[in-house]
């Protein structure tokens, strides 16, 4: 809106228009009751106001039917807002199938991205205008925030696990991005900037990288070079499972729970092992905690979920 | 007003209490107040058996290979010499009810004992664990593949048994008070509200033991 | 009366002594009040560092160190060492034996304990504060409090927990004085609603303090000992720790209104000479606050991680919560109907009250919106949702009852004209302040920056514009209420003609409150009966 006067923020996303939609419809409500209210204590305290002749007052005392009324109405009012928000949020929970997959890590006080095709960057996400894009996320310090008010989208990046956000820009331009949990002292200089880019600029400025690996590649290399090839055969025959078409599929632990093998369980698989052993198998997996980083996790969920999508030569 | 059985108590205890009407008003709101406050402890332990109930839940090995390097035995020594502790407890609130002052006296002291017992064998457990290098920090040393979940069972095991231990502490020093008071002949059955209010006291700290022992020491045991 | 020498709770003994000691409930008040007063200086001069720090889009004031240490501090301050305590502790303590018909709190020394344990809480807090600081936030998230923090968290931490057992004990001394200690006649629904208010605010005192003050120790404890409760390196879950703290710090919210809450009972009642409108179910009300409170915490937690199903379920929660509080202000207003309606300062902190209140609620709806929250969390929006209702709120709602009965606490009034003028400073200033933040967290400018985009910066040049005319605000009551002390015109027992118990005796009261225990024979705001009708002072002498 106004330069140096700004009312409202820019709609940059899907989910923009829904949650404005909301919040007009909240401050509607509100203003209604607002002035009502106002309106109500100004006149009667004008009406009957002290003066000679009405030192003593009335008798209003109780009404119950009123009571409900207020009561009820207030109620009913409250539900829609709960039902319409829950919506919006439900929806905004899961991101669509076909989203591009981005990985961050957060630290103090910088934001450090991954892309799928390896490209990475400090403090700037690029993304392609119409397309979802699903972040992965997690924290190496502290917990921090990833808030885009352009996109009206905001989660906590936690460390020691995953959390997920999604957006769809629909707009080109470019978007600021705050870090929006307090983690110290340059929480506000944890800025960055989303580029949002027409689709074939996005592709141009894909391919205009250094030619470096992508995430699932750089994941290979580090499944070798820290041996997990060793145990993890293709075909079964380590000690290890074979992680072919692990993603996703549900796993049976030992004590007979079973778990989806989702990012947040391969995290832990790495990190510390003996959390959830799969069935039939020996405890014996050594932690790795402090010997891959966060990105470094991410490229080996990059690398195993590429598993058994294709044909693929594994391990030696 | 007020006519109890042996009024020169009653009247000394009214005009103690100048904001009451009657003893009857007093012992009431007395009674109340240590509800009350028992009421916030059970929040406060409870704060911490939450948190336990949540690690136990996401680590069932980890914890219960940690609570077995606890010494059952010597915990359940403890269980039975706090148990003995609230009866000899309950006794003395009972002898002060039927104005036996030295039962009043012997039983509180007793008490005492048991108490100091219980915190004496603590102490031994907690040497020992410090020696096996169990209590968490830069010394923690757990063999095995539990090694940091362990270090938390640790954690809430030192806070909470410690911070039972200092309820005790207290509780112990609320008996003396209470001792050298029966002994002065200030209670008696027309007013013994301190006696039985301690009592209450001591009796929940014993009761937050009853629920400490189980989910420490028995994690993953059978008989 | 007339100015006649005459013994009360204020002349019967001078000496610091006198007051150090003492159990008369009145005097603790006056403890309270001065400490609180205090501690309520303290965390405005941190707010008025930060609004200049503000105005500017660059941190040019200070370092970004500095100023996450004046937020942290004025959070913990305001909130810790005024607002909690501050209507019970001060008002609270005075007026519920008297409202009651009682001499004194069921405990008069753990009254005065629980003053101690306040100041050496608030000492140790203050000695943070001289020794560098702490800048966790009043929040104390982990990791960054249990493990990166470098400040002062440990000395904070220790200092917050000792004051908690000031809330506890204060809330346990209510609790039985208002079960025990009612006068005859004075059942539970011819209370005062000051005192319902007090009774729901006090079962949270009980039930949530403990909840903050194991949280806190458990922080304290990680950062001492290393161990690794909430650490995720060592296996634990840093979210634990916001559940554990928001389980109490939400009920702690309604701490900070309920009584307020009353006080505004108290003042619509008396300056419309009308009964409360719907007294039962302001009764209710307040329990009803007090009871959900305890179940929304999570609706701070909506992007922490927290699952879907949670989210809905506290989101649900979080809307049923604000019913009761409409329903009081429904029928705060439907009080003024045929009321007789004065204008004294009371009225308009009141009035004033109802107001705020009433935006700052209807603003929480917008938090407890799931989709919405989403956008507006951890911004200034939710400043202001905040200060809409502890400053707006309870603050003018303090300031509505420290004037109401002054003339009681004292003996002396205050002049009305210039007080009034405050009255209206304070709430031009508040609204100049508060509501530019609401656009700014709408627009997207995060909580705790230290340096902001330079489009936000009028915004915040209004709200730093109207802070200072919010202080002003602060500062005359603070000078006029002293000056009355001397000057002030001398008051009768009731020189509002109100009917509660506290006006059927002399103003100060003598040190036992009632030369004879009342009998109470009609419920409160009994304003169409003279106060002989509905209060019988019969022949029993009131033990002394």
């Amino acid at each position: 809106m106004w330069q140096n006067l700004p009312l409202f923020p820019e709609q940059a996303s899907t989910l923009a228009p829904r949650v404005d939609a909301l919040f007009y419809f909240l401050v509607a409500v509100s203003l209604f009751f607002g002035l009502l209210i106002a309106f109500l204590i100004v006149y009667f305290a004008v009406k009957y106001r002290r003066r000679p002749g009405r030192e003593r007052a009335g008798t209003f005392e109780e009404n119950l039917p009123l009571e409900i009324f207020w009561t009820a109405v207030p109620l009913g009012i409250s539900m829609v807002m709960f039902f319409w928000g829950a919506l919006v949020y439900f929806d905004y929970s899961e991101p669509p199938v076909g989203a591009l997959n981005i990985a961050l890590v957060g630290r103090q006080w910088m934001w450090k991205i991954q892309h799928q095709e390896g490209q990475r960057e400090i403090d700037e996400l690029h993304v392609p205008v119409g397309r979802p894009v699903k972040l992965t996320m997690t924290s190496e310090d502290v917990i921090h925030s990833f808030f885009i008010p352009a996109f009206r989208i905001k989660m906590d990046v936690l460390p020691g696990r995953y959390t997920t956000t999604w957006f769809q820009a629909t707009k080109a331009g470019e978007y600021q991005l705050f870090c929006a949990e307090y983690c110290g002292t340059q929480h506000s200089g944890m800025l960055g900037r989303i580029v949002v880019l027409e689709p074939a600029d996005y592709q141009r400025w894909l391919g205009g990288g250094a030619g470096g690996l992508t995430m699932a590649e750089a994941g290979q290399n580090l499944f070798q070079r820290l041996g997990c090839v060793t145990c993890h055969r293709a075909d079964g025959t380590g000690q290890g499972p074979s992680l072919v078409g692990l993603f996703g599929r549900q796993v049976k632990l030992q004590g007979g729970k079973s778990v989806v093998a989702d990012e947040g369980y391969i995290r832990e698989s790495i990190i510390d092992p003996r959390a959830k052993i799969v069935a039939g198998y020996q405890p014996v997996m050594p932690l790795f905690k402090g010997l891959v980083s966060e990105e470094g996790i991410l490229q080996l969920i990059a690398y195993i979920k590429s598993l058994g999508q294709e044909e693929r030569t594994v391990g030696k | 007003m007020n006519s109890a059985a042996a009024p020169a108590a009653s009247d000394a205890l009214a005009a103690r209490a100048h904001q009451f009407e009657d003893a009857e008003q007093q012992h009431h709101a007395s009674w109340l107040g240590m509800w009350v406050f028992l009421a916030t402890e059970v929040m406060f332990f409870g704060g911490m058996f939450t948190c336990y109930a949540f690690y136990r839940a996401g680590y069932p090995g980890a914890f219960a290979a940690a609570s077995n390097q606890l010494d059952v035995l010597l915990g359940a020594i403890n269980t039975a010499v706090l148990i003995g502790s609230s009866l000899t407890m309950a006794l003395a609130v009972y002898s002060a009810e039927t104005g036996s002052r030295r039962a009043t006296v012997n039983f509180l002291l007793l008490t005492i004992l048991l108490g100091a017992i219980f915190l004496g064998i603590k102490s031994y457990e907690y040497h020992e664990k410090f020696v096996e290098h169990f209590v968490p920090g830069a010394a923690f040393r757990f063999e095995g593949p539990f090694a940091r979940p362990a270090e938390i069972f640790f954690s809430f095991y030192f806070a909470m048994t410690g911070m039972h231990a200092l309820h005790m502490v207290i509780g112990i020093g609320l008996l003396a008070v209470i001792a050298i008071k029966a002994r002065r002949g200030r209670f008696s059955p027309a007013y013994y509200t301190p006696v039985e209010l301690t009592g209450l006291y001591w009796h929940f700290v014993d009761l937050v033991w009853i629920f400490l022992f189980p989910l420490l020491y028995l994690v993953g045991r059978h008989l | 009366m007339n100015g006649a020498p005459r013994e009360h709770y204020l002349n019967v003994d001078y000496g610091i002594r006198s007051w150090l000691f003492t159990t008369d409930h009145k005097r603790i008040a006056w403890l309270y009040l001065l400490s609180l007063t205090l501690f309520f200086f303290i965390g405005g001069f941190f707010a008025t560092l930060i609004r200049i720090e503000l105005l500017t889009p660059q941190g040019d004031l200070v370092q970004s160190e500095t100023y996450n240490k004046f937020f942290t501090m004025h959070g913990v301050t305001m909130i810790f060492f005024f607002l909690i305590p501050s209507i019970p502790a001060v008002l609270g303590n005075f007026l519920i034996p008297m409202m009651i018909g009682a001499r004194d709190m069921a405990f008069p020394r753990l009254n005065l304990a629980s003053w101690y344990l306040f100041m050496f809480g608030g000492i140790f807090t203050l000695a943070a504060a001289a020794a560098g600081g702490v800048d966790t936030g009043w929040t104390f998230y982990t990791p960054y409090s249990s493990i990166y923090s470098n400040t002062h968290v440990v000395l904070t931490v220790v200092g917050v927990f000792i004051t908690g057992f000031s809330s506890i004990l204060t809330g346990l001394n209510f609790i039985v004085t208002i079960h025990k200690m009612r006068a005859p006649g004075l059942t539970w629904f011819r209370l005062p609603l000051f005192v319902w208010s007090h009774y729901a605010t006090s079962i949270i005192f009980i039930l949530g303090t403990p909840v903050i003050a194991i949280t806190l120790l458990l922080v304290g404890l990680e950062r001492v000992f290393h161990l690794g409760i909430f650490d995720p390196a060592r296996g634990g879950d840093p979210v634990l720790f916001q559940h554990l703290f928001w389980f109490y710090s939400h009920p702690a919210v309604y701490i900070m209104i309920l009584p307020a809450m009353g006080v505004v009972s108290e003042l619509i009642a008396a300056f419309s000479r009308k009964r409360i409108f719907g007294y039962t179910f302001v009764a209710f009300a307040s329990l009803a606050i007090a009871v959900i409170g305890f179940l929304v915490w999570g609706h701070h937690m909506f992007v922490a991680g927290e699952s879907v199903h949670s989210a809905m379920i506290f989101s649900f929660l979080s809307f049923l919560v604000a019913i009761p509080s409409a329903v009081k202000v429904f029928n705060w207003t439907a009080t003024l109907h045929k009321g007789s309606i004065s204008y004294d300062a009371p009225m308009l902190y009141a009035l004033g009250f109802i107001g705020l209140f009433t935006i700052g609620g209807l603003t929480g709806l917008f938090l407890a919106t799931l989709g919405f929250d989403i956008h507006v969390h951890d911004t200034y929006f939710v400043v202001a949702h905040f200060h809409y209702i502890m400053v707006g709120g309870s603050v003018m709602a303090y300031l509505g009852g420290i004037h109401f009965w002054w003339p009681k606490m004292t003996g002396r009034t205050y002049p009305e004209p210039v007080a009034r003028i405050a009255a209206l400073i304070v709430f031009l200033g508040f609204n100049l302040t508060f509501f530019p933040q609401f656009v700014l967290g709408y627009v997207g400018m995060p909580r705790r920056y230290h340096a902001y985009p330079p489009e936000f910066q009028v915004l915040n040049v209004f709200s730093s514009a109207g802070a200072s005319i919010l202080a002003v605000g602060y500062v005359l009551p603070l000078i006029y209420l002293v000056w009355s002390l001397r000057y002030g015109r001398v008051a009768g027992a009731n020189p509002w003609d109100a009917r509660g118990l506290e006006w059927q005796t002399p103003s100060p009261p003598p040190t036992h409150n009632f030369d004879t225990v009342p009998r109470v024979t009609e419920a409160a705001y009994a304003y169409d009966k003279e106060p002989e009708e509905v209060y019988e002072f019969g022949s029993s002498p009131s033990r002394v």
